[in-house]
């Protein structure tokens, strides 16, 4: 049974005080002898997993022959930010879960792969890509999340001007306001957003699409459009004492963290509140951010709440055991049903009841039913609901043709194409909160789509 | 990005008004909308009611009150200097028609807002009856703009150095008590006047509108720091407002969110204030 190359982590006592990257990434040695366990495949099922496609085999390949330069470009071909989805990505979930290797004990490290080459490249430094030949055609892409800038360079990439509006004042989405630093360094989103620059597409921050232009406007200016504007509305539980001072939502929360670095006050302006007791409700990737950012900025205890078990739990597993690592406790199947009032109209903790599991539901997951008699208060002077997001219905303000969901999400067809010709749409504002690659797997799919709409219109 | 700052006046003590060259945002802007500002690199992002726009030299006009840090830093910025961020216009316009006459009440600083939307309505045809206050006469702003785009003004002051002695609410109430029809009120000002205002309409049944000022980060909508209980539903200020029926806003509960970063927002002018070294107007 082979297993994976160990990466070196910084250690749990070490890292909660600090916002430093928890983990450091392969030495050269390291990425070559994992390498050398890959199979090479004739049919492999890993790219399959790969919501990009990337040609895994032909990447890992240059790596065992230390052949980074070529493996980098391998890599590049398919996807133009694997400095962040070597990181971030669920691979047990995706091209590792495939990996004939895990059959009989662990898959490839392919995302770890993935990340050294990137990495390499960074230190080597980053050559500039060329520029595609112009085909006088101009594309506009709303929101500089995951899908927006995939969608942007491949766009750019086929020769198309293209500019990005996006509404905050850095690009990348999640990446840069979700994401905390010590799963995703912002320097790493910076270079990576750089890149995407370099090859030629223009991206305007602090611009509003709704409010200063409508989508109707932009799709008159320009040729075709690509919304790529997330799932960024946060969802509240619509229970007592939800408005309290001290109850953030996971968006508020990781934007002052994260964002506008509200762990380096007063250096940096803007203020949080971390209190001594946290509790987080949820136990997506978002809440497990939310609970290891509350550690890192001094909260003396910090408990995980969610109505479900274990196994139904989002966030990735890794991040799971990371924040049990650092001391976050979890209480399970169990569920607030009133934050609790204070002075000065502030929380002062979390009234919940026990849960059991029922029969599946249409989700397939089994539902969770309270048990009576089972009230108990759990103290927090600050509570993070982490529930999930939906799309942002500022963005269609002034556009009312274009056809969504009940829940707000953008309908398109299998090619990632709207009711609206020439606007086609992916990521979470299609799909609702999903994955930082599948918004990207989105965008790669929207701009293929939008080149051959485009070929077709000359 | 950066924008320029085209202008910069000192209106009357710790009141500053600024004019940044935003032309997209200028073109777009109406009355009852907001921008947020981000001064530099370290900066925290503040909201900001649009005082005034000019779509031709495609500017936008700013005024503000020095409170804490960054309004503090706002004042060192001259005609030349740049904003690291101005985002805008951001909120839900006010909703101005015809509906014959209608009160604007201005307190403090909130003269600002109230002077575009009173233009707005005054062009609309509406019979605009302006009230504008402040604590004295020296704090009153914007007194002869406010008198070009209303029918009627009035002036009140807490210590009675100009117009009414006392608060604009009283003339409110006398308005509101004479035989005039008054078809809309909008009350603009600190959220303890607005709530005030808010509890001296209610028992007239005139429709009373007021613009919150929670405290906000993105103002896109993503967050929620900024949400507010109107009606018993909860509402974010920086897309569903910031302006709302009165009669439903839980004013307490806005106050006390106001208050929850108080000490922070204390250290961080202390901390600039020392660092600053007496080179700026902040001592």
């Amino acid at each position: 049974m082979s297993l994976k190359q160990q990466m070196s982590e910084q250690k749990p006592e070490e890292r909660i005080g600090n916002f430093d990257e928890v983990a450091l990434g392969y030495t050269e040695q390291q990425a070559v002898i994992e390498a050398e366990r890959c199979l090479e495949c004739s049919d492999p099922q890993c790219v399959a997993g790969c919501p990009v496609n990337i040609d895994i085999p032909g990447f890992v390949s240059r790596i065992k022959n230390k052949d980074f330069d070529k493996a980098i470009g391998i890599l590049k071909k398919s996807n133009a930010l694997p400095a962040i989805c070597g990181r971030v990505c669920p691979q047990e979930e995706q091209c590792e879960k495939l990996c004939v290797l895990g059959k009989k004990g662990e898959p490839l490290a392919i995302g770890r792969l993935e990340r050294f080459c990137a990495d390499y490249e960074r230190d080597a430094g980053v050559k500039s890509p060329a520029k595609a030949k112009s085909s006088g055609k101009n594309v506009a892409v709303i929101g500089a999340g995951p899908a927006g800038l995939t969608a942007a360079a491949e766009l750019a990439k086929a020769g198309h001007g293209v500019t990005i509006y996006e509404a905050l004042h850095e690009p990348g989405g999640v990446l840069t306001y979700g994401i905390p630093e010590f799963r995703l360094p912002k320097d790493i989103v910076r270079q990576e957003v750089d890149y995407i620059r370099n090859l030629g597409v223009d991206i305007k921050v602090d611009y509003v699409i709704g409010r200063i232009k409508t989508l109707d406007e932009l799709r008159d200016e320009f040729d075709a459009v690509f919304v790529g504007t997330g799932a960024g509305l946060p969802r509240f539980m619509r229970i007592e004492g939800e408005n309290l001072n001290g109850v953030y939502s996971a968006n508020e929360f990781l934007t002052r963290v994260n964002l506008m670095k509200a762990y380096r006050f007063p250096d940096y302006d803007t203020p949080i509140k971390c209190g001594n007791k946290i509790v987080v409700v949820g136990a997506g990737n978002v809440a497990m951010d939310a609970a290891r950012c509350a550690l890192r900025l001094g909260a003396e205890e910090v408990t995980v709440v969610y109505r479900r078990s274990e196994a139904e739990m989002s966030a990735r597993i890794e991040e799971v055991e990371h924040a049990k690592e650092e001391g976050v406790i979890f209480n399970l199947l169990t569920n607030p049903v009133r934050i609790l009032e204070g002075e000065n109209k502030t929380a002062t903790g979390v009234e919940c009841v026990n849960m059991e599991l029922g029969e599946p539901d249409e989700s397939g997951r089994r539902r969770p039913i309270p048990i009576e008699g089972s009230e108990h208060v759990i103290d927090a002077d600050i509570v993070i609901v982490a529930i999930g997001t939906s799309p942002n219905p500022v963005i269609f303000a002034g556009s009312e043709e274009l056809e969504t969901t009940s829940k707000g999400t953008i309908v398109v067809d299998e090619d990632a194409m709207s009711s609206l010709a020439g606007l086609c749409a992916g990521g979470d504002v299609v799909t609702g909160a999903a994955t930082v690659i599948s918004a990207m797997g989105a965008g790669k799919q929207a701009a293929s789509t939008i080149s051959r709409y485009l070929g077709n219109q000359s | 990005m950066s924008y320029n700052i085209i202008e910069t006046r000192n209106l009357v003590p710790d009141v500053d008004l600024m004019k940044v060259e935003a032309p997209d945002i200028a073109k777009a802007a109406k009355a009852g909308q907001f921008v947020i500002l981000r001064i530099d690199e370290s900066g925290e992002r503040i909201p900001l009611t649009i005082a005034d726009f000019d779509v031709e030299e495609g500017s936008i006009t700013v005024i503000y009150q020095v409170m804490g840090k960054t309004t503090k830093q706002l004042t060192t910025l001259k005609t030349g200097d740049t904003l690291q961020d101005f985002v805008g216009p951001l909120g839900t316009p006010s909703d101005i028609r015809k509906l014959g006459t209608v009160v604007m009440v201005g307190g403090g600083i909130g003269v600002a807002p109230v002077y575009p939307q009173a233009r707005a309505y005054r062009e609309a045809g509406n019979h605009v009856i302006s009230i504008i206050g402040a604590r004295n006469e020296e704090m009153l702003i914007l007194e002869d703009e406010m008198a070009e785009v209303s029918d009627e003004l009035y002036v009140a002051t807490d210590d009675g150095s100009k117009g009414h002695h006392g608060f604009v609410t009283d003339i409110v109430k006398d308005i509101l008590d004479s035989d005039q029809q008054v078809d809309r009120i909008v009350i603009i000002g600190p959220p303890i006047m607005m709530k005030v205002g808010a509890g001296v309409t209610a028992p007239y049944g005139v429709e009373t509108l007021v613009s919150l000022n929670p405290i906000m980060i993105d103002g896109t909508g993503m967050c929620g720091g900024c949400r507010v209980s109107v009606g018993g539903e909860t509402k974010f200020a920086c897309v569903d407002g910031p302006e709302f029926d009165a009669s439903g806003v839980d004013f307490d509960l806005m106050m006390s969110r106001l208050s929850f970063y108080r000490p922070q927002e204390k250290e961080a002018l202390e901390s600039y204030s020392k660092k600053c070294g007496g080179d700026c107007k902040c001592h």
